[in-house]
This record gives structure tokens, C-alpha cells and sequence, in this order.
């Protein structure tokens, strides 16, 4: 079944809606304790489940096929690459003191 | 089916109107899978100095309002609502359902757009803009960051300013998007107007809703890198 045939009801779109209503309440009360370094984890995995809902129910792509799951999966693959490429750099870079001058 | 038969919106070059609207979604997935590396330098370059500079960035962040920007996420998911079912609208063949919806969205991203702007403002009268304008004088006792005028790394103000040019060029940058957004959407009333939407043509409607899904998912991120920094 391709995406645009494919029609969601109003229910599943306010279930939805007030998924991400909760995540987003969520999100600012967990803000409010003190995590430590898991504060901005928490923060960005709550962010990413109510993207993740969107994308599924919202964009369709539950519905859509598999090429349009590849183009999805591949954007987030290389958003990973860039990001954990660019943070495993910059957090080692001390790790190994700089060389004296010789 | 034959030719003289099709669907006047059957492009020639297409099997089938499923076959033309399959290419319509790639083509809009691959834009944003493009826009996702277009925000996501932005968001790694963010992630780079918050890192590096911890203190400052918590401090920033506090200066920004939590209350506009929580209600700016309500009203950005109420829009992403609406423009879910505008395009069911689309779907179902209702004309009206789809002018109303797209007029609330519209409304929506304009009380975003009301709001960030008096945001900037306030940021600009408080000396929080970047550049030749920029003044700040830190407050280290009335800080809830843990970070005193001893403790502070050289050039505290200036990765505070770094922080708010992070701030000003990505919520920017989301707000033109949704400009654009805005602009789409009154095309699209405009062709609904004239009756250029059916039951089984309506993907102009569909790839819009796609582009402004995906600007509220920018803004699910932000909001919680930029306003949530130091709540605790």
C-alpha cells in the first residue's frame, strides 16, 4: 500500500498529538532534576522518540515503501557519521598530551 | 487504460498516478534527508562547543525564556496536528477540510513566529545579540551553574555570546523555514480554491505536509539544546 493511499483516522492522529503533548511535558520536568551528564542524554532521547513518532505516523512512513525507508534510515545514518565522527575528535583530543617542542 | 483515458494529472512520463506520486515522495525525502545534513552541521558545531564550554552554555541557556519557548513547542505540535490533517483532508477529497486546516496552520506558525519575535527582541534590548551590540557582565553569585569569577575559563563572556550566536543563527535559520512553510501553504489554498485538488491528486498537499513535519521535528530538538541546557 503506498503512503497516499493509505489514510490514518482521526483518532490515531490525536493519539499522536497528545504522545507528544506527554513527551513534551516529559522532557521539561526531567529538566528540572539533576541527571548530571544524563540530563542532555535524557533530553535528546526523548527528543528522538517524538521524532521517531512523527516520522512514522505523521510523515507516513509506517505506510510508505521500502525506498523511502532507505532514504529515511540513510539521513540518519550519516547525521550519526558526522556527529560521533566530529565528538570522537574533539573529547580525545587531550587525552594524549601535546608533544613538547623539539 | 487507454491514453486518451488518464488522469489529466498523469504526467506522460509515468506508468501510473501510485507510480507519479511514489517519485513525488522520494524526490521530498531525499530534499530532507539533504536538509537533515544542512541543520545537522549546525547542530554538531553546537554539540563541539557545549562541550568544550560547559559553564558558559548552562549559563546562556538560562537567559532564555523557558515559558515562550515550552509554549512554542505546544503551538509547533498543534500546527504539525492540523497539517496531519490537512492533509487527510487531501486524502478524503474535502475541499474545505483542506483550506480550514491549512488556514489553522497557518495561524499556528504565525503565533510562533509572533512569539520568536518577541524573544529576539527581548534578547536584543538585553544586549544578548551578537556582534557590536553584545554586553554582558556575568553574575556569577546569582548563577544556580556552578561556576564562580575564579573558577570561570578565560573569555567566559565571549562563549557566552557564542552560545546566543548559536542560538539567533539556528532558531533563524528553523524560523525561515517555516516563512517558507507559510508561503507553500497559501499556494496551496489558492489552488484549492480553484479546484485543482481531488480525491486522487493532492500531492502537492502531501509534500508540503512532509517539509513542515520535518521543521517541527528541528524544533523538537532544539527546544530541549537550547532552552534546557541548566534547569536544575
Amino acid at each position: 500500500m503506498s503512503s497516499s493511499t493509505h489514510i490514518s483516522s482521526l483518532k490515531s492522529y490525536l493519539n499522536v498529538f497528545w504522545t507528544l503533548m506527554a513527551l513534551t511535558l516529559l522532557t521539561v520536568v526531567v529538566a528540572f532534576f539533576d541527571l548530571g551528564p544524563f540530563n542532555i542524554i535524557v533530553a535528546v532521547s526523548i527528543a528522538s522518540v517524538k521524532a521517531y513518532v512523527v516520522i512514522l505516523y505523521f510523515m507516513h512512513v509506517k505506510y510508505s515503501n521500502h525506498i523511502i525507508w532507505l532514504t529515511v534510515a540513510a539521513g540518519f545514518i550519516w547525521f550519526v557519521l558526522m556527529l560521533g565522527l566530529t565528538i570522537a575528535d574533539y573529547a580525545t583530543r587531550e587525552w594524549i598530551p601535546y608533544p613538547e617542542a623539539w | 487504460m487507454a491514453a486518451d483515458q488518464h488522469s489529466p494529472h498523469l504526467a506522460h512520463h509515468f506508468d501510473s498516478m501510485e507510480q507519479q506520486q511514489e517519485s513525488s515522495s522520494l524526490g521530498m525525502w531525499l530534499f530532507l534527508a539533504q536538509e537533515v545534513m544542512f541543520f545537522g552541521g549546525l547542530f554538531v558545531a553546537y554539540a563541539v562547543y557545549r562541550f568544550k564550554y560547559p559553564e558558559a552554555f548552562a549559563v546562556a541557556s538560562s537567559h532564555l525564556s523557558l515559558g515562550w519557548g515550552a509554549f512554542n513547542t505546544v503551538v509547533l505540535i498543534c500546527s504539525s496536528l492540523t497539517m496531519a490533517l490537512a492533509v487527510r483532508a487531501g486524502q478524503l477529497g474535502d475541499k474545505r477540510g483542506i483550506i480550514r486546516y491549512l488556514l489553522a496552520t497557518i495561524f499556528l506558525a504565525s503565533v510562533f513566529l509572533g512569539v520568536k519575535g518577541v524573544e529576539y527582541t527581548e534578547k536584543y534590548n538585553d544586549g544578548l545579540m551578537p556582534g557590536p551590540a553584545f554586553e554582558y557582565t556575568p553574575d556569577f553569585d546569582r548563577y544556580t551553574v556552578p561556576v564562580t569569577a575564579e573558577t570561570a575559563p578565560p573569555n567566559f563572556v565571549g562563549n557566552v555570546q557564542l552560545f546566543f550566536s548559536f542560538y539567533f543563527v539556528m532558531t533563524g535559520l528553523h524560523a525561515l523555514h517555516m516563512v517558507i512553510g507559510i508561503g507553500l501553504m497559501i499556494w496551496l489554498i489558492v489552488k484549492a480554491l480553484r479546484d485543482r485538488f481531488s480525491k486522487e491528486y493532492f500531492t502537492p498537499i502531501e509534500m508540503t505536509g512532509l517539509y513542515w513535519h520535518f521543521v517541527d521535528i528541528v524544533w523538537i530538538f532544539l527546544f530541549p539544546l537550547v532552552y534546557l541546557v541548566w534547569r536544575h
